[in-house]
């Protein structure tokens, strides 16, 4: 039982830095501009297929993540460029609408190039083995992914907490008029955050590839949990985003494991197994509704 | 946001539309195209769904963005009813009708607390945890949905025949819109789009806000829920796949799409949609594209959705 709950919370770990990196670029965007992007998303799923893509042809898992991460952030640029800054000064209503749009865009776009069926993304053959941690064996190319995820993480904290280019992400999202006021070029500084985000969407999307389906509609998906993730940590805050993508990685994967025996010490077999999987599919947005009841403003608002 | 308008002009052309709808069935069998009848019946009962979150969206400037809870619930409710020998479609349409209605009461207690992004993102929350709820229970069917047998019949009227069908769905949407209209110019109507507009000022007039809100969120629930119980009706399935945010995406583009707080701009909004959806399926298997495409055109160059390209043509908004 120990056992299957370190492994679980390891996988819960992984989980949760991966989604980080999607709630890191979302919770920017939402702080910075007040702009609401559905089809962040839609970045992670191209990164995924830009990386299947690359792989197969170079024949190297390496080129394949650092191809999806180049391609994405340049695809990052052009839609910032020639669409999304039309939107930031239009109400969230107009936002939902183009930005719904391009998720049809982008998912048709996907399914032309590369046909309606998963596309196969394989993990290294060097990381395909377990590896021994602890006493026991955890898949090592998870392991990888817990350590890219890490290292990731620690470098977007040093680089945002610790930088100038950081301090006016920060200004800017605590106030953007005040920032621009004090001579920051805010939307050129918007376009770069938006670029990385996008790059950091394909990173995920290609780092998860080999474990989950990469396929149309994997973007959307993974684009609630990182807006539940950012909500639960407050819009705009870079330590909200990793507290909350931690805490939704580690509820949501430990929930499924432990929930549906924990219900069997209190309850029947039968409603156990009925409640256990219902109970934990939802936890994640009963935390949400909870943490939005006592703390409208998520765990570190950004704008205090 | 406009106000919900109503001139003469406006009644003149609502009028003509329904004249055209109640001949279609008839266009359509002369057309030898009987199919577009149960289509045109799906149209409807999508702009019944589209008006009614154009009540909480528009009207009481409240951004739900997860209607298809309500939606969803009503189509399960009718599902349910059927599965218990129910035979009678006003009292599946009552019961749906109150089901989804006491939901949103109760999602609504919760979610109006908080504002404005986290309203939207809470009342996603909710319907997220519904869907995944209804996937899950057993005995509802899990991701297959729940089938119905057939259709209720309405005061001894078959409505399994698509035509009668067809005008059971128009009389009821007529109907709600009427509602909907006599609403907007009552009391309560005003009180809600002063909210709308100052919701701060309204609560020093003293007036109860967060009633107010809390009963327009409900209302607008409860028809969502109807909508959801002739969709079933309609389609012979009540489908997890009704209560999916991308169906709470799909009614709020709808709303955008036509116009929002504009009393057509729901059902304005389903047709546009529906029929472009339909007409591009026949032309090419890439229809998304072009859809996407022409969203994207509106949110460019149509800011207050079709319904507003209109209003401001004729310059009487």
């Amino acid at each position: 039982m120990t056992q299957l709950i370190l492994e679980q919370a390891l996988n819960g770990l992984q989980f949760g830095l991966m989604l980080f990196l999607l709630a890191a670029g979302l919770t920017l965007v939402f702080g910075i501009m007040d702009m609401i992007n559905l089809a962040h998303g839609s970045l992670y799923m191209v990164g995924a297929y830009l990386a299947a893509a690359a792989a197969q042809a170079s024949g190297s898992f390496l080129v394949g993540v650092g191809a999806a991460v180049a391609g994405t952030a340049l695809l990052g640029v052009a839609l910032e460029v020639s669409l999304l800054r039309r939107l930031y000064a239009r109400d969230h209503l107009a936002q939902v609408l183009a930005t719904f749009a391009l998720i049809l865009l982008a998912n048709e776009g996907v399914r032309m190039l590369w046909g309606a069926q998963p596309v196969l993304l394989n993990a290294p053959d060097a990381l395909a083995g377990p590896v021994e941690i602890g006493g026991f064996f955890y898949p090592s190319y998870r392991l990888l992914i817990i350590v890219v995820g890490l290292a990731v993480a620690a470098l977007l904290y040093w680089v945002v907490a610790r930088t100038r280019v950081g301090m006016w992400v920060r200004a800017g999202a605590s106030n953007r008029e005040m920032t621009e006021a004090l001579g920051v070029d805010v939307r050129r500084l918007f376009t770069v955050v938006f670029a990385c985000g996008a790059g950091l969407c394909a990173l995920a999307g290609a780092l998860l590839g080999p474990l989950l389906a990469v396929q149309v509609g994997m973007g959307e998906s993974i684009l609630i949990l990182a807006f539940v993730v950012i909500v639960i940590g407050g819009i705009g805050s870079m330590r909200g985003a990793l507290v909350g993508s931690l805490l939704v990685g580690l509820v949501d994967t430990l929930g499924r494991a432990v929930l549906p025996s924990l219900l069997r010490e209190f309850a029947s077999p039968e409603v156990a197994s009925t409640l256990g999987p219902a109970l934990a599919s939802i936890l994640i947005y009963v935390l949400m509704a909870a943490i939005l009841f006592w703390r409208p403003e998520g765990l570190f608002p950004a704008r205090a | 946001m406009g106000l919900y308008v109503s001139s003469t002009r406006r009644r003149a052309l609502a009028v003509a539309a329904l004249v055209g709808l109640c001949a279609l069935p008839w266009l359509a069998q002369a057309a030898g195209q009987g199919f577009y009848v149960s289509f045109a019946s799906r149209v409807l009962i999508f702009a019944l769904a589209a008006s009614s979150l154009n009540l909480v969206l528009g009207f009481g400037g409240m951004v739900s963005f997860g209607h298809a809870a309500f939606f969803g619930a009503g189509a399960y409710c009718a599902a349910l009813l059927a599965g218990a020998g129910v035979a009678a479609a006003p009292l599946v349409w009552l019961a749906a009708f109150g089901a989804a209605g006491l939901l949103a009461l109760l999602i609504g207690a919760l979610s109006l607390r908080t504002r404005g992004v986290y309203f939207i993102m809470i009342t996603l929350a909710f319907a997220q945890m519904a869907y995944y709820l209804v996937v899950s229970l057993p005995g509802w069917g899990g991701d297959d949905g729940l089938p119905l047998s057939g259709r209720a019949p309405l005061f001894g009227i078959d409505l399994k025949d698509d035509t009668a069908f067809y005008y059971a769905v128009l009389a009821l949407l007529a109907a709600s819109l009427f509602a909907f209209d006599r609403l907007a110019h009552a009391r309560f109507g005003r009180v809600i789009q002063g909210i709308r507009e100052n919701e701060t000022r309204m609560e020093a007039l003293g007036y109860p806000v967060f009633a107010y809100k809390l009963s327009c969120f409900a209302l607008a629930g409860a028809f969502a829920g109807l909508a959801g119980a002739l969709l079933a009706s309609q389609s012979g399935l009540a489908s997890p796949s009704l209560l999916h945010w991308m169906q709470s995406g799909t009614l709020l583009v709808m709303v955008i799409l036509g116009g929002v707080g504009s009393l057509y701009g729901g059902v304005l909004g389903a047709v546009l949609l529906l029929v472009a959806e339909e007409v591009l399926v026949e032309i090419t298997p890439h229809w998304q594209i072009g859809l996407g495409l022409a969203l994207l055109a509106v949110v460019l160059w149509a800011p207050q959705g079709v319904a507003g390209l209109f209003a401001r043509r004729r310059g009487d908004d």
